[in-house]
């Protein structure tokens, strides 16, 4: 059954991917009727995906918690000497939430690409690429050793190139897509590194025997910590690339150059939080790295703030919500730095809901807007589009913390592990990240749906609400959105509210698969902020950034044309976010540049000195023939000269 | 019928020659129906080596399907052939490469047809025989047979450059062939006087021990022969610089062949002749042969980044690749090995299917300049998906047979020295970068060169010849299991062989890395 949850969209792929090969696409989308069997296909693949693993998962949810776990093996892939390396799938329940969430999701968005894809003209192959996202992505989830995981790691890279890129005409949005490959590969680098050095110390690669043998006192206790620290950041820079994290965020806001339903998917709601899923996977070895946890934490924390930073003054609407995907990945992993994966994994969930929502939304505003991304340009729009704009509020406000929505409980949750494990500073930078993210997220949706429009009149005319294979899922993404969080309720909190019975089960299901650094209370110091301070913190921190967004974006007028004429300071730091602080310009100086240079005094180095030696030595020997041969020239005295003279010499020294 | 399969497989083509020039005298619509012949020819030989494959017995190390007849008693020349994992799957690369071959000259060759295809039967059957015999005089006569077909296929059906391309390539190798004959008779003699008879057989050779001190003794000048007749062959970094004159002065068919099947006699002659032979040399340069493979890798790499030329990119890239077999046959552990000698059936597949893709778009373009092209997927969407798919099991993408290889060498890398690996893989981000950047340039953006627009897909026929080389592709990356089970028992023989003279320090790293082991 794990086999047809994998297979089921590849097999869809297979389909559409023939029909659009032969040629009976063209003919199939030339009568939009007709595009219907392709959609079916597609999102028929999937449902199948969906509904077989919410079965797989609903049995979990009632078998024994310590039997939560279904492996099935296939064959070998590749056997060489000790190693045997097998395709073989696992489904606990980490797999399974993320199996849930990657189906779910997934389906929802298929069914919004139906409306969304409707006027392209290579219908089929979008949806053959997106069945083979889901594949990959599946595989990448439900693996049961680390090459499977890699197998999915790359594949999900490879439909995200060919999906960035899928309008390939323009060459922008081809190079955003090979962007994006080249820097996960590098990310891959170290993921394949780490895979090498796994093997080396475990031999082998499947999860059970790692684990194990991790759990055993007696070898784990026979490795010594740098090697698990080395294996955990090895790992961890593989999530880097996948998940977007400072230094190699870079490719992320460019990907938004795919079509939107795409960004919702795979550079919003899935693949980008593989990362994460890999380093809850990995609990066991993380846990054991002290060193590799603060890494992550540093790393993670810097990435939630410069991103959010970024995402302040962008003026495209899907930029926003892309260096917002950056910052939201990097709250997740500052969970994961503390040890607190089932918050990380919790927040993948959450955001999974509000980041595909409000990135449909922005979807369907831009079909309304003809094609425009610049918020700029937008205004008003919430009385013409009103499904769009209120479910967009509902995705900003649970972004934002808003009490009671989703992105509240998980975000909270976040803050207060990390609290609690003793980071006070990392907590203040996530707090900061918290105002920041509420301001920008506020800003997005004030500039886009409210105030007057600004829009010109020929876009706006044009202006409708979009179809209902767009606004429905749409819709049921905001109501997940808005109760998406009761999955994870903390205790302290149910226990507060009088029902004490209510569980958290986010926690206790994943608690078979991940296994939780315990946390400790924060030592030193006397002062200790209790649960329900921090919860009033970040409640606080949330209702700040609003509210600065409202006072300077809707009761302040004129503000788009003022702003930039602050002082200095403000000005150069508006400047420097508006210009993603230079990021970008920076690498192509230090790393792009000189690689392009370095190839080309390589390519002439080649031509000038390996090949010229080579050509050189043979001009060498024809001059040398040439001389030889005047020697050879036909008279006779000289040949007798020449004889005598070896005679000579020979005779000489056989006589000394 | 089986006993004799391999002398079939020799001759079979040679008869084909035959047929060849039989043919004009009896229809008259010769061309196609020469073509026809060929193709059928190459087609039979294909299809009676498959069943090699199911009746080798992947149990043993031992050579199989052997054939042994006294030629020359009195000097210990024998014919005598035989087949071992390695050789098994290059002999079926090389059947299998054949008929794609001869489908793709279908309308790259206007001139001189009948020589051409005789040319192209000819280095089959060489080919063939250089791995498949056992006796040194035997292969050194087919290792040279390969050169003159070779040499006339680019001189005489390549472009503009075709005569010094063919004359650098022929005088380079043969310079490196010369140098190993001279060692192949040293070797003889010292088995001669070691063991008093007169042999040429390899197996004999092989317990041949020649005194080792430094570069200037015995084994190390037979070393340095044998290892440039290799080196030059693969080619390795820096005797390279024949092979990218050679591809972009090629036709297609000769391009394929030399990248799919021809390099491979080089680091057949690495695992066949030179570690075996030269066990203490090879132990004391094993550092040196390992930078230099690395080099390759990265250096091929970044040249391939820059090229114009989309021919000459996928040959710099084949020098990067095979810079990765030759680290994986000189980490020497099992992992290594097989990654190696399965790169090198991998190598054959992708770097072969992309100079035939890279050749239907010249045959329609007449150019191979990268700046010539671009949307190219808008009007040849089959040819692109193709193209994608080559490239990507030539970037190792797992499912696709190159990642199985560049995984398992770089995993006998890493076993020796991570460094290795690390420096191996950055080979892996490299050959991403300039790939993607090629078939960007060439397929995506907007089509705006008119001679581009009115392009024709694929054909019936050009599809045809390039799908079972994607078939494969797939094949080797999802159940490479029976090839690699085949392999096994000819690379655990060979290491066993020379473990008591090659010595590894992996094994160290591996026990500084492990616990003691608990039971």
């Amino acid at each position: 059954m794990l086999a047809i949850i994998v297979l089921a969209p590849l097999i869809g792929a297979l389909i559409n991917g023939l029909l659009y090969a032969s040629g009976i696409s063209k003919k199939l989308t030339s009568k939009p009727d007709n595009k219907e069997v392709i959609s079916y296909i597609a999102c028929g693949a999937i449902l199948i995906s969906a509904l077989l693993s919410t079965y797989l998962f609903i049995n979990l949810i009632k078998s024994d918690p310590d039997s939560r776990l279904i492996v099935s093996e296939f064959f070998t892939w590749i056997p060489s000497g000790e190693m045997n390396i097998k395709f073989e799938l696992l489904f606990d329940t980490l797999s399974a939430v993320m199996a849930m969430v990657v189906c779910w999701v997934g389906f929802l968005i298929h069914v919004y690409s139906i409306g969304y894809m409707h006027h392209d003209k290579s219908y089929a192959r979008y949806f053959t690429y997106l069945n083979i996202f889901i594949f990959f992505m599946l595989m990448l989830v439900l693996g049961n050793n680390f090459l499977m995981m890699f197998v999915g790691w790359e594949g999900v890279g490879l439909a995200s190139y060919l999906l960035i890129g899928f309008w390939y005409e323009d060459s922008l949005k081809a190079y955003a897509g090979r962007k994006a490959f080249i820097v996960n590969r590098i990310g891959d680098f170290g993921f394949i590194l780490g895979i090498f050095l796994i093997f080396t110390v475990f031999g082998s690669l499947n999860y059970q025997d790692v684990f194990s043998k991790l759990a055993d006192p007696v070898f784990a206790g026979g490795i010594s910590v740098s090697i698990i620290t080395a294996i955990a950041l090895l790992l961890f820079v593989g999530a880097v690339g996948k998940s977007a994290q400072f230094p190699l965020y870079v490719w992320l806001p460019d990907a938004m150059a795919g079509p939107t339903a795409v960004s919702a998917l795979i550079h919003a709601a899935t693949m980008v939080t593989a990362g994460v899923y890999m380093v809850s996977r990995c609990s066991m070895i993380f846990n054991m790295s002290p060193i590799a946890l603060n890494v992550i934490l540093a790393v993670a924390s810097l990435t939630a703030f410069l991103a959010a930073t970024i995402a302040l003054t962008q003026n495209d609407i899907k930029k926003v919500l892309a260096y917002s995907t950056v910052s939201q990945l990097g709250y997740m992993f500052m969970a994961a730095g503390v040890g607190a994966y089932m918050f990380a994994i919790f927040h993948v969930v959450t955001h999974a809901f509000f980041k595909a929502l409000l990135f449909l939304g922005s979807g369907s505003v831009i079909h309304a807007m003809s094609d425009d991304q610049d918020i700029r340009n937008m205004g008003g729009l919430r009385k013409m589009i009103p499904t769009t704009a209120i479910t967009f509020l509902i995705g900003t406000l649970a972004i934002s913390g808003f009490p009671l929505l989703s992105g509240f409980f998980s975000k909270d949750e976040i803050l207060a592990s990390v609290y609690n494990s003793g980071n006070t500073f990392f907590w203040i930078i996530g707090c900061i990240t918290a105002v920041f993210t509420a301001y920008y997220m506020t800003r997005l949706y004030i500039l886009t749906f409210e105030g007057s429009p600004r829009m010109s009149t020929e876009v706006k005319k044009n202006i409708h609400e979009s179809p209902r294979s767009m606004t429905i899922p749409l819709i049921v993404l905001a109501i997940l959105s808005v109760i998406g969080g009761l999955i994870g309720v903390p205790h302290f909190m149910s226990e507060g509210v009088g029902l004490s019975h209510f569980p958290n089960l986010i926690e206790e299901f994943l608690a078979s698969s991940v296994s939780m650094l315990p946390h400790e209370a924060p030592h030193g110091s006397g002062f200790h902020l209790g649960h329900w301070a921090l919860v009033f913190i970040s409640i606080g921190a949330a209702f700040l950034g609003i509210l600065i967004a409202i006072i300077q974006f809707m009761v302040i007028p004129n503000v788009l044309s003022k702003k930039v004429e602050k002082g200095n300071i403000i000005k150069g730091l508006y400047k420097g976010s508006l210009n993603k602080w230079y990021v970008d310009e920076i690498y192509n100086d230090i790393f792009v540049e000189p690689f392009n240079d370095f190839s080309r005094q390589f390519s002439n180095f080649d031509k000038s000195v390996v090949d010229g030696a080579l050509n050189g030595l043979s001009d060498s020997v024809k001059n040398l023939s040439r001389k030889m041969s005047s020697f050879q020239s036909g008279l006779t005295r000289y040949y007798a000269v020449a004889m005598v003279c070896g005679v000579i010499l020979i005779v000489a020294v056989l006589v000394f | 019928m089986y006993n004799n399969i391999l002398s079939i497989l020799i001759f079979l083509p040679l008869a084909g020659i035959l047929l060849l020039v039989a043919l004009p005298y009896i229809s008259k619509n010769s061309d196609k129906h020469l073509k026809l012949a060929a193709f059928f020819i190459t087609l039979v030989e294909f299809v009676i080596s498959i069943p090699i494959f199911f009746l080798f017995n992947k149990n043993s190390a031992g050579i199989q399907f052997e054939e042994a007849v006294k030629w020359f008693p009195d000097i210990g020349i024998s014919y005598h052939l035989g087949l071992d994992g390695i050789s098994l799957l290059l002999v079926l690369l090389t059947t299998f490469m054949f008929p794609i071959t001869v489908l793709c000259s279908w309308n790259a060759i206007d001139k001189g047809l009948k020589v051409f295809l005789a040319m192209i039967l000819f280095l089959e059957s060489a080919l063939i025989g250089t791995f498949v015999a056992l006796d040194m005089i035997l292969f050194f006569i087919f290792w040279e047979a390969v050169l003159i077909p070779m040499y006339f296929i680019i001189g005489i059906w390549g472009t503009s450059r075709r005569i010094y391309a063919a004359i650098k390539f022929f005088i380079y190798t043969a310079f490196g062939s010369g140098l190993m004959l001279i060692a192949i008779m040293y070797l003889y003699f010292a088995h001669i006087s070691q063991f008093g008879t007169p042999s040429m057989d390899i197996f004999d050779l092989y317990k041949v021990s020649l005194p080792f001190d430094g570069i200037l003794s015995p084994q190390g000048l037979c070393f340095l022969a044998f290892f440039l007749a290799f080196a030059i062959k693969v080619p390795m970094f820096p005797f390279h610089t024949w092979l990218p004159d050679a591809h972009v002065e090629a036709p297609t068919p000769g391009s394929v062949i030399l990248a799919a099947v021809l390099l491979k006699m080089g680091t057949y002659g690495f695992i066949r002749f030179l570690i075996p032979y030269f066990p203490e040399a090879t132990q004391s340069y094993l550092g040196v042969l390992i930078v230099i493979s690395l080099i390759g890798i990265i250096y091929g790499a970044m040249v391939a980044f820059v090229q114009k030329d989309l021919k000459k990119l996928v040959a710099y890239s084949s020098v990067s690749h095979m810079g990765l077999i030759m680290l994986g046959i000189f980490v020497f552990n099992i992992q290594g090995l097989e990654g190696g000698i399965y790169q090198m059936i991998g190598h054959g597949l992708s770097t072969g299917a992309l100079f035939i893709l890279v050749g239907m778009i010249y045959e329609r373009r007449h150019t191979k300049m990268i700046s010539e092209f671009g949307g190219i997927s808008k009007v040849m969407p089959v040819f692109a998906t193709l193209f994608m798919i080559a490239m990507l099991s030539s970037i190792g993408l797992p499912l696709l047979n190159g990642f199985v290889g560049e995984f398992l060498v770089l995993l006998g890398a890493f076993k020796l020295n991570y460094w290795y690996a690390v420096i191996g893989a950055t080979g892996l981000i490299l050959g991403a970068v300039y790939m993607l950047w090629a078939y960007q340039r060439v397929m995506f953006g907007k089509l705006d060169k008119v001679a581009n627009q009115e392009l024709k897909d694929l054909n019936f026929r050009e599809i045809g010849l390039v799908i079972p080389l994607i078939i494969m592709m797939f094949v080797m990356g999802i159940y490479p299991k029976p090839f690699i089970s085949r392999i096994e028992p000819t690379v655990k023989e060979i290491i066993s062989r020379t473990e008591n003279k090659i010595s590894y320090s992996y094994k160290e790293v591996s026990r500084e890395l492990t616990p003691p082991s608990q039971n």
